[in-house]
């Protein structure tokens, strides 16, 4: 880390990153609070309800259960992307045009926009026209994602993997990357094993980008929409309806805007501890260094 | 004087030559290790490319192709389903709205995360990490939660179904991830640089334009490129704040369901098209992602 | 501003935190603070103090609604007690 001097006048210089983003992001967080405490039902004929909205929201047995799910989730989807990540950078070649063909051909699902990847895979998946579908069909299990509510979580699951394990692979593959060639010279000399190469060697160097990695996914599962809503729609029943999923039906579906506004806080104060918890984290590590 | 110097050097080499056999055991593990590593790396890539080929598969073919069973490849193969993408403007139109707004996301985000990222890499000032963590918490805010305010927000100031409405939205994730992908790179330059620079007479906006973003080229690239990614796949803030003017491609797809059913070849044909941008500019960045996907931290 | 639906409560509410912000800034620069460990598990400096206040208070109130039927300025008041004994001892 660099030594930093003390100026106040770097405000200048962050002041129009403040501007555009407060626009985006003070203005409607005020609304939305504004709403979660009213019964509105156009902009002019509305009545202060207090907390109600707030206890309905905690209390209601649905949100639970989507909250819940929700975790089940991006704890599931987290233990799969990240050894399997780590797995793939390791195996992915340093040098040469192997290298970039490698880095390219892994990161092209990150570049799907988000509602293709659910359009793709409700292709795949489909035992009539989708190859996976006919797969899983022709070793002989009845799989139907619409219908079938683990199927339909195996799906979803199994989507989120294969778009985002790329980007823990990237990031992982630069950490590795940089690890001096020294370390691995020492490591032969010494007849090291390749567990051993990994875990004092390679391992440390990947936490800090683990971390990156674990936040970023963590944050961005938390608040996934379209994807689910493409393949499943949320279904069968409200098996793969996560938090945000049930957020836009109560805004946009039903027009319960007081309840949704409250639902939209306790979701962004949840995001905003998780969040703080995972930035002390790395802030405090990156000190100890 | 050549002879004798060289000499040394080769008696070395045969007494690592006759060492060789000592290491060949390791070395034969490490190639075999190296070996299933390129396997399975192949076969990730084969299982990560499949869902992909399929839709390939599918655009070219026609409904009743894809309907009436499975096949590898097309047998009638045909170019109609992206004929008729080019060939209708409320289709095509789809992609000019994506690519305009996105580069005008891009734009903006570089314009304004540039000197910010510079001043959290080069001083401390009243709230910098407060400010810091603020930015990255809208990072991490569902989009969900701000649909409704932000239709509102963009029609109260008529800005609604515009591109720059959505790339102004795009920004509120756009923004703070070049901020943090910028500082990563900026912290990297010695400060030294710098300094000497204003020693030498440079201006602050002459200095950052002539040397300091030189440097940091790469970084740029990098940034551009999350930023392009980021509002390119975004879908439910750029749905929810254009109608017709504005709508993007990845909204229009929505539309290939009709009363005759779903119009699959079409559908394929959409996505693939939207796949494309993306695999062109991840081409020019290659050498530098794997840093960038590390936001210039490792 | 009419979208905005403002309701007197939500306008004081803002108008608190915009205050507190100011005052904070401008206690900063009269005497700036330095990072200490109070019997939080990490360093902390009076802006993250307010922060992990904050942020409490808020799950604090929700609780409170959630749990009982106590009227929420008992929350309130509770929050206030606890903010303090945070910025002090925190």
């Amino acid at each position: 880390m660099q030594i930093k001097v003390e100026n106040n006048k770097a405000w200048f210089l962050v002041l129009p990153v403040f501007l555009i983003v407060a626009f985006s992001a003070i203005i409607p967080l005020m609304t939305v609070v504004n709403y979660s405490v009213q019964d509105i039902f156009d902009p002019y004929t509305r009545y202060f309800v207090g907390t109600e909205w707030f206890k309905q929201v905690m209390l209601d047995s649905r949100l639970h259960e989507a909250l819940l799910r929700q975790f089940l989730y991006s704890f599931t989807i987290l233990a799969i992307e990240v050894p399997l990540g780590i797995c793939v950078a390791l195996m992915m070649p340093t040098k040469g045009r192997g290298a970039s063909l490698a880095l390219i051909l892994v990161a092209i699902p990150l570049l799907i926009p988000w509602n293709v990847v659910g359009t793709i895979w409700q292709i795949f998946g489909r035992a009539d026209i989708g190859l996976f579908g006919a797969f899983m069909s022709s070793i002989g299990v009845d799989y139907n994602y619409a219908s079938d509510p683990t199927d339909a979580w195996l799906t979803v699951v199994l989507m989120d993997v294969w778009h985002w394990t790329p980007l823990i692979a990237l990031l992982c593959y630069s950490g590795l990357r940089a690890i001096p060639e020294v370390y691995y010279q020492a490591a032969r000399i010494d007849q090291a094993s390749r567990w051993a190469v990994f875990r004092y060697i390679q391992l440390p160097k990947l936490t800090n980008v683990l971390i990156i990695g674990v936040l970023l996914r963590f944050m961005d599962s938390f608040m996934i929409y379209t994807e689910p809503f493409v393949l499943t729609g949320g279904g069968p029943g409200s098996s793969t309806t996560f938090l945000s999923q049930s957020l836009v039906q109560q805004a946009i579906g039903q027009f319960d805007l007081g309840p949704a506004a409250a639902f939209s806080l306790v979701y962004f104060l949840i995001i905003l501890l998780v969040c703080w918890v995972f930035y002390t984290t790395i802030m405090n590590m990156q000190k100890d260094k | 004087m050549t002879q004798s110097s060289t000499k040394p050097i080769e008696h070395a080499y045969k007494v690592t030559k006759e060492q060789a056999p000592v290491y060949s055991r390791a070395e034969r593990k490490i190639r075999n290790a190296n070996l299933r590593g390129r396997f399975g790396l192949a076969l990730y890539i084969v299982l990560l490319l499949l869902p992909i080929y399929w839709l390939v598969n599918m655009s070219f073919k026609t409904n009743t192709e894809i309907l009436s069973g499975l096949s590898f490849f097309p047998e009638n193969f045909t170019l109609a389903n992206y004929a008729k993408i080019f060939g209708d403007p409320t289709w095509y139109m789809g992609y000019v709205n994506s690519i305009f707004y996105v580069s005008m996301n891009m734009v903006i985000s570089l314009l304004v995360a540039l000197p910010a990222a510079y001043a959290f890499s080069r001083y401390k000032f009243i709230g910098d990490k407060h400010m810091f963590f603020w930015l990255l918490s809208n990072r991490m805010a569902p989009p969900a939660v701000f649909l409704l305010p932000f239709f509102q927000l963009y029609s109260s100031v008529g800005l609604f179904d515009t591109h720059i409405a959505v790339a102004l939205a795009h920004c509120l994730f756009n923004v703070p991830l070049a901020v943090w992908i910028l500082e990563g790179f900026m912290s990297g330059v010695p400060r030294e640089i710098d300094e000497t620079a204003y020693i030498d007479g440079y201006s602050f906006p002459k200095f950052f334009v002539r040397i300091f973003i030189p440097l940091i080229r790469s970084g740029i690239g990098v940034t551009a490129f999350f930023c392009f990614m980021f509002s390119w796949v975004e879908l439910l803030l750029a749905r929810t704040l254009t109608s017709v003017d504005a709508k993007p491609i990845a909204a229009i797809m929505t539309r290939t369901v009709s009363a005759s059913g779903m119009d699959w070849g079409l559908l394929a044909a959409a996505g693939v098209l939207t796949i494309l941008p993306g695999m062109l500019v991840i081409y020019f960045v290659r050498n530098h992602v794997a840093k960038g996907f590390a936001l210039g931290r490792v | 501003m009419a979208w905005m639906s403002w309701t007197l409560p939500t306008a004081l509410f803002f108008i608190g935190i915009a205050v507190i912000l100011v005052g904070m800034t401008t206690w900063q620069i009269i005497s700036p603070c330095v990072e200490r460990r109070g019997f939080l598990p990490l360093a902390t400096t009076r802006g993250d103090r307010l922060f992990i206040g904050l942020l409490s208070s808020a799950f604090i109130h929700l609780a409170f609604v959630a749990l009982t039927d106590v009227n929420i300025a008992v929350a309130t008041v509770l929050c206030a007690f606890w903010m303090v004994i945070l910025m002090r001892w925190g």
